[in-house]
């Protein structure tokens, strides 16, 4: 188990001034964010004492955690889902559409043999086509969370989504492995 | 201190006197060191008007140490005891130094690091980068006319935890205040963004003597993210050196070769190869000891063939990064071009066809990295002037990870993230009444504890008796800005805490630091003692004056019992202050310090309470 050990009381949203959405506006994130980590950030501590300076280490921390978080669509469905008491149940819950399963079966296929045959354009192609979906997914679960407040739905799409995430990493590593 | 300095946007400090900081490249076949004079960065020369410094140390019999040009000079007559490119064995074992067999240097393979036998004893490479780092020390003192206040030390990007210790404790050792490590394409961009007021995603491609970094950078009002770096911590224009000599002994079919002559060979081949950039061929006429003459003409077509892959092993990492950024080459705005090994046409030209854009040559590439990191110390170091106020995020190379059962790696901080950066993990015990467990943090990417680097393993001791999987032991990973790494573990049933230092495998303890320390200061006799002791006090006066502004300020946030206690120790450093006993003087700072915490920590929150209140987007500035 995973957890961050810090002491900060204000979820992500709150801690940048922003709303509970899952359609953040980017740029009001990451100018928050700079506003934030700009006076935290150990750099602007330089001289302080060690107490302090473990203080901003802290601090600067705690701020990346939750810019990382919600500067991820997925991440940031994810933990949106848990602020709004909704369980994605990501570990227990298992049931997939069969046609999502279909179309991950054929892209693992196809990594597989891009990788044996060290084709590094065919990698490169399914790659694109990847991240095509996944960005239609954050489009959607946007909808679903924001919109029809459908968590349920919202929940089963953030599992998919850490399928083809998942995928994506293999991919990655194929080509690293072809590239290398 | 400064956590109670907190200075509003666009609002100058208080003035003061300008302190001493420089930024020093610590680089495997140069060393620069560079520093900002009236606003500008610039790098500071010897009395020669020399810029560089080889990284080259030489030890004579009588214990002597000759540094930089005198001591390059010395590398083909004495090769054992004169020590090139040592950056390449910081943090290093034996095993993994490419073309160990043709060094010329007796190693001891000692724990975590190799260490070497000289006609002056057994070095670390600790102790031979310290001699380096000494000397640009002495050069920038005598040319800034005072003690420094601190520095900031550049390391690759790729350098793993391991090589960053190794790093800080040469520094300590050269009697260096370390204000940051930094990673030297980081140092770049600082130099180059602020120089051409960049803005967007841009590449810095570091091929220096030995090591090749890529990063992978946004810039944006005044922020510096890196998105994602990659590298090769063993691989620069020593290799392509090393291949120009392989060809000739191969070419020439000599016999195996002295010391010497394998030094003059290879200190001709790289010659030969800095020849090629600008002619297009390279005559290599050598006399041996033996009497024997190599004379032989290396071709640019030769030399692209011999070092296609060499340059190819630059690609794969490029690639890598990119992917890890989430980016394509069409979002690249500019490639920024730093290290000496881009001089080579073959490099030029790879990253311009990977990236299909002309790569920015418009920064001397062997300055741009010592200049960036001078006007990092300068901030550091508190000279600010209005509009410097940059952040910088950096990631972490490699990820950090954890042995767990069957020598497999479990990741805690995967690579890429940006720094500073926590993570925590739980354990159990597996024994009934088990009171102690080991753990192993290594660093890398593989899934095998054998194939990754062992960074410290360290025991936890004094765990409460209970049954198996009853105690919960909490192990939190913290990687600092500067991306070095330290571990703490509590146990939570009974709320015990050690602190773990990550001692840097290679067994430099901080004893030995200590020793080797007071080795050095015993020549330099009182001063050493003076000068630790005017710091103390320098420091001491700080720390007043910083709790004096934030009682002015915010005095408010404090109960008449607090504001009590920190007047008391206020009152208390300043009587230390006046004596000659500096662990009074640091005793009573760190009582001030602790009086203050809770303090700070509330300015802290109403900071950043008051950074996000009532701010437009469009009005937010740093």
């Amino acid at each position: 188990m995973t957890t961050f050990d810090l002491n900060f009381a204000a979820d992500h949203f709150t801690l940048f001034g922003l709303p509970q959405v899952q359609a953040l506006d980017q740029e009001s994130l990451d100018n928050a964010f700079r506003a934030v980590q700009s006076r935290v950030h150990p750099d602007k501590h330089a001289h302080a004492s060690e107490a302090d300076q473990r203080l901003a280490m802290q601090w600067a921390t705690r701020i990346n955690e939750a810019y990382q978080t919600l500067k991820s669509p997925g991440r940031r469905a994810r933990y949106l889902l848990q602020l709004l008491g909704h369980d994605a149940r990501i570990e227990s819950n298992t049931a997939m559409p069969a046609e999502f399963l279909m179309s991950q079966m054929e892209l693992r296929e196809a990594v597989e043999e891009a990788r044996s045959a060290a084709d590094e354009d065919a990698l490169d192609a399914v790659r694109g086509r990847l991240l095509d979906e996944i960005k239609a997914d954050y489009e959607r679960l946007a909808g679903l969370i924001d919109v029809t407040r459908d968590l349920d739905a919202a929940a089963d799409l953030v599992r998919q989504l850490m399928f083809q995430e998942k995928l994506l990493n293999e991919v990655d590593d194929a080509l690293e492995a072809v590239t290398a | 201190m400064a956590l109670l300095q907190i200075a509003e946007p666009g609002e100058s400090a208080a003035p003061h006197e300008h302190r001493l900081a420089v930024g020093i490249d610590l680089g495997t076949t140069n060393t620069l060191v560079a520093t900002v004079r009236s606003g500008m960065s610039v790098v500071l020369n010897d009395v020669q008007g020399r810029s560089l410094l080889p990284s080259v140390v030489a030890y004579a019999a009588d214990g002597s140490v000759d540094v930089g040009y005198g001591a390059e000079a010395r590398q083909s007559i004495d090769p054992k005891n004169t020590i090139v490119s040592v950056k390449r064995f910081m943090g290093r074992g034996r095993h993994d130094i490419a073309h160990i067999e043709t060094l010329p240097y007796d190693f001891i393979d000692a724990e975590g690091m190799v260490k070497l036998k000289t006609i002056a004893g057994i070095k670390s490479p600790v102790e031979i980068s310290a001699e380096i780092l000494k000397t640009v020390r002495n050069r920038a003192e005598a040319s800034l006319g005072g003690e420094l206040t601190g520095a900031v030390i550049t390391v690759p990007a790729y350098f793993d935890d391991a090589q960053r210790q190794a790093t800080k404790d040469a520094a300590r050792l050269a009697g260096i205040n370390v204000l940051r490590l930094l990673n030297e394409p980081t140092a770049a961009a600082i130099a180059y963004g602020l120089d051409n007021s960049a803005e967007g995603i841009y590449a810095v491609f570091d091929l220096g003597g030995g090591t090749f970094d890529i990063s992978i950078l946004r810039l944006s009002k005044g922020v510096f993210e890196v998105m994602a770096t990659g590298g090769d911590s063993a691989l620069g224009g020593d290799d392509f050196d090393h291949r120009v000599f392989c060809w000739i002994i191969e070419q020439a079919k000599l016999a195996p070769l002295s010391l010497q002559d394998a030094r003059r060979l290879q200190m001709r081949a790289r010659e030969a190869k800095e020849q090629l950039s600008q002619h297009g061929q390279a005559p290599i006429t050598v006399k041996l000891g033996s009497g024997e003459y190599v004379d032989l003409v290396l071709t640019t077509e030769v030399f692209t063939e011999i070092s296609r892959t060499l340059v190819q092993k630059t690609i794969a990492p490029t690639k890598k990064a990119l992917r890890d950024a989430g980016l394509t080459v069409a979002d690249v705005r500019g490639v920024v071009m730093v290290g000496g090994s881009t001089r080579l046409p073959q490099i030029q030209h790879a990253v311009a066809e990977l990236f299909k854009q002309e790569p920015l040559n418009n920064l001397d590439p062997e300055k741009v990295v010592a200049l960036g990191a001078a006007i990092q110390a300068n901030l550091l170091a508190g000279n600010r002037a209005a509009g410097d106020d940059w952040l910088l995020l950096d990631v972490i190379p490699l990820s950090l990870g954890l042995e767990t059962m069957g020598g497999l790696v479990e990741k805690v901080i995967p690579r890429n993230s940006t720094i500073p950066i926590a993570r925590a993990q739980e354990f159990t015990t597996f024994k009934d009444g088990q009171t102690a467990m080991s753990i192993q943090v290594v660093q890398g990417e593989r899934e095998l504890v054998s194939d990754c680097r062992s960074l410290a393993r360290f025991e936890l001791r004094g765990i409460p008796p209970m049954v198996a999987g009853a105690a919960r032991i909490r192990v939190t990973f913290q990687v600092a800005a500067d991306g070095l790494l330290s571990v703490t573990a509590r146990e939570q049933t009974s709320g015990r805490e050690a602190r773990i230092e990550v001692k840097p495998a290679y067994g430099l303890s901080d004893d030995e630091i200590a020793t080797m320390l007071k080795d050095s200061f015993s020549h330099a006799g009182d001063d050493a003692f003076r000068r630790a002791l005017r710091e103390a006090q320098v420091e001491a006066q700080r720390l007043i004056e910083a709790t004096q502004s934030a009682l002015e300020d915010d005095a408010a946030l404090l109960s008449t019992l607090e504001r009590a206690q920190i007047d008391a120790a206020m009152a208390q450093l300043q009587s230390a202050m006046v004596g000659d006993d500096r662990r009074a003087i640091d005793q009573a700072m760190q009582a001030l310090s602790a009086a203050t915490n809770e303090f700070a920590a509330r300015r802290m929150n109403q900071s950043v309470q008051r950074a996000l209140a009532g701010r437009k987007v469009d009005q937010l500035s740093l």
